[in-house]
């Protein structure tokens, strides 16, 4: 029998005792050289531990799932096991060679062309060029992109550029694959090919560590998984139990959340822009706007260059995970005032096709610090046709508050 | 072969690899624009050496015979010390979004600053050399040997001083603005633009003409114009290059090149040490 349970004889690849990460969001840290000269204290500093006390053993052929809310350190065990982040204590051990899909396409260039990328992001992910040689027709192949690897990939469209960067990034052959969220991408028979090859992967012994928001895939590929929460390992154990921990864990989390008293999401709501109510469901392509208040508590220590509106969308229709995430929005500094309420309007045009119910969540970050988070669940997307997304967000002057029936203080023009 | 250090070797094997890939991207990605393509930094140094001989030798006359010839000779190697340090410095952070996504050793950015200065000047060079030879001049001489020692003083001091602003840069943003002040002073601290023997005039011979040649650049470019353009004397019959003797060069490299280590060990210590938390400070 080939399945699991694994042996505890096969030798752990990854090994992480007692990591911790912690990141330092400096208020007045000097930037230039100039600065460094002229003022010699370094200003007031603000720690934040995204990690902490993490264990974790992988063995060779495990198929380990980490999950947890957003925020909860994912992203960044990913980084630190892969060797992008330096672990603040604690220690990581790798044997074999890593290969770390953070973001599928993450060193294509838009100049080059398909052809050239490939070449170029092997090099990146560490594959001899004879082996590229060998491989091109492959991973031409199975990006089905044809005779448009000969155009330069600033002309591809999203569905092409990340099929191409899969396909670079599974024939890399390693003895660990490191993935995070980058399945959720693609059309669901791209989605299927890729997930074949992970399979292939698991039948040929390799040890695959990889994040996902969806139990239904966890549950199906992995052999293990893993739950963070708050950065700390919270579950290790059966694909079963941990995602009922999830589960448990995201109920939790749906509540409007005052993390370190920094400020607080008062109101929010999704609408239709041209009627300004909240419909039964979105139309594929069509536009939504989410509204927010957000009250400000305590702002003395917050650098007001610093703090970040960030929406995403997640879609789970059994094993399919959809995230929308738009460009972070950069809260304008006047805005940021103790007793204050900053009114945030959130335009997205062109929704995408999503299937089934959406969790619309909105975070407000200082630096990489969570300090308030709210879920929006059921928000529906009806499918008319596939396009692609994107967002744009500003703050409403005084004028479109007030046509809007609100009175909300601290606008500006964005 | 031990297994260690076959693995060393397939690793440098790959990094050697990578910063190719680098340099081919940096390369294309200039010059795919232009029509004239590659053609145009070839160009380049031609035009720059009309200007110069006519401005040299008609506007403000001189005993330099071919001004431009001697110009460009220095000039050029100058111009490969610069370009690497400039696009060193924004090596890491203009390629932010792979620091912060892909592993991989972030050495192959700034060498590849290195590699991509180092393939246009070596054209430029061989742009020089047809020209001069089309002018009779043809830098054919036993004094080319000294090209040898001079470049490794020039690469390891570019090496030195790129690892040092790349790893610099991540941190202080306002290093370039810095440096380009630097260069713009360093330039004309190096005998390029000006006959080295206006130094050895003003200074003597002793102990302030080695300090002078403390700075490698100055050593560098003073060989580059003997191997090169190569003709010691002005049409007075003055020297005018920096030494008619073939120990000087090698006494000003050796001091260049100690000069160049110590900024070689600085560098490479600072790319080290910050180099695991780039993706964290960009």
């Amino acid at each position: 029998m080939t399945s699991t349970p694994l042996s505890d004889d096969a030798p752990v690849l990854i090994r992480a005792q007692g990591v911790g990460k912690r990141f330092t969001r400096f208020h007045r840290r000097a930037t230039s050289l100039k600065e460094r000269v002229v003022r010699r204290e370094q200003g007031s500093r603000d720690d934040f531990w995204a990690l902490r006390d993490v264990d974790i053993e992988v063995r060779r052929g495990e198929t380990v799932g980490l999950m947890g809310p957003n925020g909860s350190g994912k992203s960044t065990l990913l980084k630190v096991l892969s060797g992008i982040l330096r672990e603040t204590e604690g220690s990581v051990e790798i044997h074999g060679r890593v290969a770390s899909l953070l973001e599928l396409g993450a060193g294509f260039d838009g100049e080059l062309t398909g052809r050239e990328n490939v070449y170029l992001n092997s090099a990146l992910l560490g594959v001899p060029k004879a082996d590229t040689d060998a491989l091109f027709y492959e991973i031409v192949a199975f990006s089905e992109l044809g005779e448009f690897i000969d155009n330069p990939v600033k002309h591809y469209s999203s569905g092409m550029y990340v099929r191409l960067g899969f396909s670079v990034a599974v024939h890399v052959d390693p003895d660990i694959l490191i993935v995070d969220e980058v399945l959720a991408v693609g059309d669901a028979a791209f989605q299927k090919k890729c997930l074949d090859r992970i399979q292939d992967f698991q039948r040929q012994g390799k040890t695959i560590l990889f994040v996902s928001h969806s139990s239904g895939l966890i549950e199906a590929l992995c052999t293990r998984a893993v739950v963070l929460g708050h950065g700390r390992v919270i579950f290790d154990g059966s694909t079963r139990e941990g995602t009922d921990r999830l589960n448990e864990l995201m109920g939790v989390d749906r509540v409007n959340r005052v993390d370190a008293g920094y400020a607080k999401i008062a109101a929010v709501a999704v609408v239709d822009p041209s009627t300004n109510e909240t419909p039964e469901s979105f139309t594929t392509g069509g536009e939504a706007m989410l509204m927010a208040d957000i009250d400000w508590i305590n702002t003395d220590t917050l650098d007001g260059n610093d703090v970040v509106a960030e929406l995403q969308l997640m879609a789970g229709s059994g094993e399919v995970v959809v995230i929308v995430d738009p460009q972070p929005f950069h809260v304008p500094a006047e805005e940021i005032r103790a007793g204050t309420t900053s009114s945030l309007r959130w335009r997205l045009r062109a929704l995408p096709e999503i299937l089934g119910d959406v969790t619309l969540t909105l975070t407000i970050r200082h630096g990489d610090v969570l300090i308030a988070s709210a879920n929006l669940p059921g928000f529906r997307v009806r499918a008319t046709q596939s396009l692609t997304t994107d967002g744009e967000a500003r703050f409403l002057t005084r004028d479109e508050l007030a046509a809007i029936g609100r009175t909300s203080v601290q606008s500006v023009d964005a | 072969m031990s297994v260690v250090s076959r693995r060393r070797s397939d690793q440098s094997r790959l990094r050697t690899q990578l910063i190719k890939q680098l340099v081919r991207k940096d390369l294309k990605i200039k010059y795919q624009g232009s029509t004239l393509g590659f053609a145009w930094s070839l160009a380049n140094p031609l035009l720059m050496l009309v200007v110069y001989t006519i401005v040299f030798t008609v506007v403000f006359k001189n005993t330099v015979s071919f001004f431009g010839f001697f110009l460009l000779s220095g000039l050029l190697i100058w111009n490969f010390f610069q370009m690497s340090v400039m696009g060193a410095a924004t090596s890491i952070t203009g390629n932010a979004g792979l620091v912060k996504k892909v592993p991989f050793p972030h050495i192959a950015l700034p060498l590849s600053s290195i590699g991509f200065a180092g393939v246009q000047v070596a054209l430029q060079y061989l742009v020089l050399i047809v020209a001069m030879s089309v002018a009779g001049l043809a830098p054919i001489r036993p004094e080319l040997l000294l090209l040898v020692p001079a470049l490794v003083v020039v690469v390891t001091l570019t090496l030195g001083l790129s690892l040092l602003v790349a790893a610099t840069t991540v941190r202080y943003k306002d290093t370039q603005h810095i440096l380009e002040i630097l260069m713009f002073a360093w330039v004309w601290a190096s005998g390029v633009i000006y006959t080295p023997s206006l130094v050895r005039d003003r200074l003597g011979s002793g102990l302030k003409l080695d300090v002078y040649y403390l700075n490698p650049m100055a050593g560098v470019t003073a060989t580059f114009q003997r191997a090169f353009y190569g003709q010691l004397y002005g049409t007075d019959g003055k020297l005018i290059l920096a030494s008619d003797s073939v120990w000087f060069y090698l006494k000003v490299l050796g001091l260049g090149f100690v000069v160049s280590l110590v900024v070689l060990a600085i560098g490479a210590m600072q790319f080290r040490r910050q180099s695991a938390d780039f993706a964290e400070d960009l």
